[in-house]
């Protein structure tokens, strides 16, 4: 990696006041699993590290009325671990455990999982966030067994982040500082899939930290993920939903993939039909195949339709407690 | 085998605790004072011309001590990754940074790094040439049932935890080289070749090495570069290892094969003719498949024709793949015939016995012994059924079987083994621990000999100044090893007895040594402790060599060669979602006499871990614009984990007949037949073919929805 100027600041307002207005100039450091990886493969290479990890504000996770709220650099392990997060989000603890190594988990943290970088290997292999070579994709016509099946182009990665599709489907909210003010977006609002290779994939400027998510209460939720290995590895799609429910019937639903798109992509019309039902084995089949209208798979991936199918399926058996 | 004391004993390792302590050193451990870091810089192109090369800027860097150009301008680049200059630095950092500070101007020329599709490789592609054997048209012709099918593995790489690599300090007229090396006796003598210095004046050392398979024998070209850094240092020591994705792209690789199989049975299974068509690429050399090898084991088919293409890609080169071009040839040999035996509706297991006429007849007992074995443990009565689980639910359930077969003959080997006159052995032999235990086995074989406890015989090898022992390739070394440290150990005991006699009122040939003890045969209460005796030696200690010369092996009785295994594998797959998941590995296996069953089942458990690595996860991908390895990291070159290995049941085929053999090699022979074993038993549950390796969920789900990819 080229070298860089290191600060571990020990409060916010030091930090935002050590970050540019190019992402060259300065990056932020939570856990590192995916930054320092970055950096060795020269795909980032910032001229400045800000430390998040000395600023105690950020950390931790905390209960007001029915609403949690997550400090950004909460690490992954202390998220799946908690009391409150388990009882009220199985959908965030069952995402977060596909973080498949312990040693990830204990380091990599929630904000992190949000701001990391896709794992398109056209991109890691420095091609670019679109992967282009003379102005051409080179994933519409090359190896794009991961990629997207979703979207419009001309991003064809998909969305790393294990707890997007679960921020998501909850409706949590992102806060953001910079140093002129704070603000908040939805989670949906925060990923994003960009047209050119100048724009990032989440809706962050250079000099703004995510210092914290909060999650309203009342769903009931679960993730699935299908996976070609238990451990350490990607899964190929996942599912995520949260259901809002009057007894044993559906009020209101939300289905949100991962794996799939540049960003976590809401299912928003399978969500729909499930308004006013029971969730039962044909119910749930019947949303997965509702999830993949207007999938367009590329030249290796239309394995990814059907996984959509199960995923969904499986998730909503799971979320009501069925499978 | 029942009058043995140490050998066929389950045995822990003598170097287990250093290893899993992390007191064990390897070569990448080693950290000289004054040590210099290489880096080398590599092709970005898989096919290209150097133009021009420029090292001003590089050599600016702080803490750069040198730079070598190894390809210079106006020479040819077949591959990338290919090996252009090389940079020894202070730090790592440093040297990284040089590398990327060298100007290189390339002209790009067309390449070609995809083999799958055959009719898309124009004239890379070389047939060997059909041979033919019996009448195949009649073959067919007569048979009930023909079967045909496209089947392939892709190119896999070694993965070896420690990457290829060495330290390496050249100090006046003498060379200390700390490699990771399959070859302590000989890389010396290589790497003195290449810079053209006395054999004598390069001392190697390597205690332990963190995996091989095949892919580590020769002083590499980073060996040389590394060397000459030092020298032009003034004898500082460099290290110089590939990093991770480097060794993916060039340190070797297991040639692809794909092929289409024709093969024909009458109604009661016997198998009438077979034809193959196979191709496959190890790289710019093609790779060196010899199509006669099919089918594989059951060999014997009347009427044969086969054929191989290969392919030459700009890639790096194969090196031998732990049995190499067997677990290739196992798996497109077996799935066909699988296939065979399901189009006939027949239990595959009767269908390999009706045929084993076909196999060498020396090895039939032992097929026929070990297919029951593997059946017992595996429960394939109670849990085979015919194609395709009926029972509920996506995720089915299937059994499988492969077989394979391996020579192993005892390699080259010399050894000295002194006893002290403070009682202690020490036994000198330059040989290497690939991963079998090998200076275990040497101090079981010589406590045998000497009738002492195997924990204190003293192994001393990973040095090139020993007496010279072969490389570890074609599971040699257990063979090759034993003889040696028996006939050294044997020689230095005879001459003990010859002191000792008098003192027993007897004579030399009538002494044992047992328990710790010498004493008269038949009349234990003359005798004398063991380290009382050495006692009599005063100040003079013995010293005795030891050969075996693998050519005369088999005629000594000590060793031979030849061995059977069965392997059967019982897994389930989630037909929704494509996933397979490995419920049982059974490796049943031969190799003679048994050392140590235990680090025997070790060698099995490890083959069987590469095995359902390469039969579930393991390709290499490329991309063909960019001509690169897209996976050249352990991200997406998928290994398995322990959750994704099931149960893995190693079962050494312990029997009379194998014992009176000798002892013969065992680290490839467990190694080949699961790849087909799984793949049958994904067929067998799900009721149709996945055609080519690795069986991951697309391309299960491609099979299921009938559009079975060859890539």
């Amino acid at each position: 990696m080229e070298q860089f100027a290191y600060a571990s600041p020990k409060n916010l307002k030091d930090a935002l006041g050590m970050l540019g207005s190019d992402w060259n100039e300065a990056v932020v450091l939570a856990g590192g699993t995916d930054l320092i990886s970055l950096m060795k493969d020269y795909v980032v290479s910032p001229k400045k590290v800000v430390n998040l990890k000395g600023i105690r504000k950020l950390h931790g996770i905390t209960q007001h009325g029915s609403e949690v709220r997550i400090g950004a650099i909460t690490t992954l392990d202390e998220l799946t671990s908690s009391s409150m997060i388990r009882t009220q989000f199985p959908s965030l603890v069952q995402a977060a455990m596909g973080v498949s190594s312990p040693q990830i988990r204990n380091m990599g943290t929630v904000g992190g999982d949000l701001c990391q970088r896709p794992r398109c290997w056209y991109f890691r292999g420095g091609q670019g966030l679109l992967g282009m070579k003379d102005g051409k994709s080179l994933v519409i016509d090359g190896e794009n067994r991961y990629h997207a099946i979703f979207g419009e182009g001309p991003a064809y990665f998909v969305s790393a982040s294990s707890l997007g599709p679960a921020l998501v489907a909850l409706d949590a909210k992102i806060s953001i500082a910079s140093p002129a003010a704070t603000r908040t977006v939805k989670a949906a609002d925060f990923f994003l899939s960009p047209k050119d290779d100048k724009t990032r994939e989440i809706a962050l400027a250079s000099n703004e930290i995510v210092t914290e998510i909060s999650i309203p209460g009342g769903s009931t939720n679960a993730t699935y993920e299908v996976r070609h290995k238990e451990g350490l590895d990607w899964p190929l799609v996942t599912a995520s939903v949260a259901l809002k429910m009057s007894g044993k019937q559906v009020t209101s639903a939300s289905i949100v993939l991962g794996h799939v798109a540049p960003l976590p992509w809401n299912a928003a019309g399978a969500a729909q039909m499930l308004a006013g039902k029971m969730i039962d084995e044909s119910v749930a089949e019947a949303a997965g195949v509702a999830a993949t209208q207007g999938a367009k798979p590329l030249s290796q991936n239309d394995y990814k339709v059907q996984l959509v199918k199960v995923a969904v399926k499986r998730a909503l058996l799971r979320a009501a407690g069925i499978a | 085998m029942e009058k043995r004391q140490v050998m066929g004993k389950r045995l822990n390792r003598l170097d287990g605790i250093a290893k899993a302590s992390g007191k064990a050193k390897y070569a990448s451990d080693m950290n000289p004072d004054g040590l210099l870091y290489g880096v080398l810089l590599t092709s970005p192109h898989a096919h290209c011309n150097i133009k021009s090369i420029d090292t001003t800027e590089a050599k600016a860097v702080p803490g750069v001590t040198s730079i070598r150009v190894i390809i210079g301008a106006g020479k040819e680049v077949q591959w990338r990754g290919a090996e252009i200059a090389s940079v020894a630095a202070t730090s790592e950092p440093a040297a990284r940074d040089a590398v990327r500070k060298i100007k290189v101007e390339y002209e790009i020329l067309p390449h070609l790094v995809k083999e799958a599709e055959l009719s898309k490789t124009g004239a890379r592609a070389r047939p060997s040439g059909e041979q033919i054997s019996g009448d195949p048209e009649k073959g067919f012709a007569e048979a009930d049932v023909t079967s045909e099918g496209v089947y392939g593995l892709p190119v896999i790489t070694h993965c070896c935890l420690e990457p290829h690599g060495q330290v390496v300090r050249w100090s006046g007229d003498k060379i200390d080289y700390w490699p990771s090396t399959q070859n302590v006796s000989a890389v010396g003598g290589d790497l003195a070749k290449s810079l053209g210095v006395e054999v004598t004046s390069v001392n190697v050392d390597m205690q332990y090495m963190g995996g091989g398979f095949g892919s580590k024998f020769p002083a590499d070209l980073w060996a040389t570069e590394a060397a000459y850094h030092s020298k032009e240092s003034g004898g500082r020591p460099v290290k110089m290892f590939l990093d991770r994705a480097t060794e993916l792209s060039i340190a070797g690789n297991r040639p692809s094969v794909y092929g289409k199989v024709k093969v024909a049975a009458k109604a009661d299974g016997t198998m009438t003719a077979w034809q193959s068509e196979t191709w496959g690429s190890g790289g710019m050399t093609g790779g060196g498949l010899n199509a006669d090898l099919f089918p594989y084991v059951f060999r014997q088919v009347p009427n044969r024709k086969v054929n191989h293409t290969a392919v030459s890609l700009n890639m790096g080169s194969a090196r031998a793949w732990r049995a190499p071009n067997h677990p290739q040839q196992a798996y497109i040999t077996f799935s066909a015939m699988e296939d065979l035996a399901a189009k006939l509706k027949m239990d595959p297991i009767d269908f390999f016995k009706k045929n084993m006429g076909t196999v060498r007849q020396d090895f039939r007992p032992a097929y026929e012994r070990q297919l029951a074995k593997g059946m017992e443990l595996i429960e394939w009565k109670k849990n085979w059924h015919q194609r395709g689980d009926s029972g509920r639910g996506p995720v089915k359930r299937g059994l499988g079987v492969g077989f394979s077969t391996w020579g192993g003959l005892g390699h080259d080997s010399k050894c000295r083994t002194t006893i002290n006159p403070d009682g202690s052995v020490e036994v000198e032999i330059g040989s290497q621990d690939i991963g079998t235990a090998v200076r275990t086995m040497i101090a079981m074989v010589t406590a045998e000999t000497t009738g002492l406890d195997y924990t204190r015989i003293k192994v001393k090898l990973g040095d090139n100044h020993y007496p010279a022992s072969g490389a570890s390739g074609g599971s040699t070394t257990t063979g090759g090893v034993s003889v040696s440290s028996r006939k050294a150990a044997a020689n230095a005991l005879e001459k003990l007895f010859e002191k000792i006699a008098p003192l027993l009122n007897s004579t030399a040939d009538q002494l044992e040594a047992r328990d710790n003890t010498i004493r008269v045969k038949g009349d234990p209460s003359r005798s004398i402790s063991w380290t009382a005796a050495c006692q009599k030696l005063g100040i003079e200690k013995i010293t005795e060599m030891g050969e075996n010369v693998g050519r005369n092996a088999g005629k000594e009785g000590l060793i031979t060669q030849g061995v059977a295994g069965v392997q059967m594998a019982d897994v389930s797959v989630d037909v929704e979602t494509g996933v397979v998941k490995m419920n049982k590995l059974v490796i049943v296996q031969d190799c003679g006499l048994v050392v140590n069953p235990k680090t025997a089942e070790s060698q099995g458990y490890g083959a069987g871990i590469m095995t359902i690595c390469a039969a579930l996860m393991e390709e290499r991908i490329t991309d063909q614009v960019l001509g690169k390895v897209l996976n050249a990291d352990m991200e997406f070159y998928k290994l398995a984990s322990m959750n994704d290995i099931g149960e893995i049941i190693v079962h050494m085929d312990i029997h009379p007949d194998n014992d009176k053999r000798g002892i013969i090699g065992l680290g490839e022979p467990v190694a080949i037949g699961g790849m087909a074993a799984i793949g049958n038993a994904v067929a067998n549950a799900i009721g149709l073919r996945v055609p080519t390796l690795p069986l991951t969920p697309d391309r299960v789900l491609a099979a299921l929805g009938g559009k079975g990819r060859l890539a």
